[in-house]
């Protein structure tokens, strides 16, 4: 009985067959290569809940600089968060008494936050100020206005203007569209990189 | 070597964290690609910020030198 020979296989042999057939490598000049600036970054998404003056003024530190890093960034400014982007100048705000009264509790607008621990009514925010000047740290609304100046996007959360009775006017000037949780998860899935603070 | 021509001068000495940088990327958008900013800070941790800055934004960082009283960083625009 003659047993059949098999086909021979040498993988160094196919190896080699493949690579010549790979084309030549041409002789012109290559294209620069990809500098990092032209790397896409990802969008920055800070979501503004609190309206304490200490996060406050983390989340538009990290704005102002998102910005200036040519980050596109968004705030999206929702429950008490709300709150620092009313205008200093109104005391109240609101529909009905419970509105008024949450207003009248905690002031709006971004001069008049207080701090999560040791506000010592108002004492605490005092001396957080006075170092501030005297280290050179920009406040709150300096670095606001650095961002909107940069364009950083601050969007304000419909349900809570509703749920705090605040209306357009009410808010400051430059604020986006109001928008809704849909909004925040569909950028946060997208494309950005999502901070809450 | 050839003394740069400056177009603008930021300064931001006393000014802290985020300041320095803010103040050049707005400044930055107001000179003509090619052209050269100078910087000024006291900051010390612009040091590294102003690197990671122009990484970020493509900016050309030429040079940087410390005169013992303030930070100098010389920016060229892209």
């Amino acid at each position: 009985m003659t047993t059949a020979t098999l086909p021979s296989f040498d993988p160094l042999a196919e190896a080699i067959a493949v690579v010549d057939g790979l084309p030549e490598v041409v002789d012109a000049p290559l294209p620069a290569p990809a500098r990092d600036s032209e790397l896409k970054t990802k969008d920055l998404l800070i979501i503004d809940y609190s309206g304490d003056l200490e996060k406050v003024w983390a989340a538009l530190i990290l704005a102002s600089t998102g910005a200036a890093m040519g980050v596109r960034t968004r705030v999206f400014v929702t429950f008490w968060g709300l709150q620092v982007f009313v205008k200093d100048s109104k005391r109240i705000t609101g529909e009905n008494w419970m509105q008024k009264m949450l207003s009248a509790m905690q002031r709006p607008g971004i001069s008049h936050r207080k701090l999560s621990r040791m506000n010592f009514l108002g004492m605490g925010p005092w001396m957080m100020g006075r170092l501030a000047r005297q280290y050179g740290v920009a406040s709150p609304k300096e670095l606001l206005d650095a961002a909107q100046a940069l364009g950083v996007e601050f969007i304000p959360c419909q349900m809570t203007m509703d749920m705090f009775g605040l209306k357009p006017e009410d808010m400051i000037e430059g604020m986006s569209q109001p928008a809704g949780a849909a909004t925040v998860i569909g950028l946060m899935t997208e494309n950005s990189t999502p901070l809450f603070i | 070597m050839p003394t740069l021509e400056i177009t603008q001068t930021i300064d931001a000495r006393g000014l802290s964290c985020p300041m320095p940088i803010v103040k050049t990327a707005q400044a930055i958008k107001a000179i003509p690609s090619g052209a050269v900013l100078e910087l000024l800070a006291t900051d010390i941790g612009s040091i590294k910020d102003v690197a990671a800055w122009c990484r970020a934004t493509g900016n050309e960082l030429l040079e940087q030198a410390s005169d013992g009283a303030a930070y100098r960083f010389v920016i060229r625009r892209k």
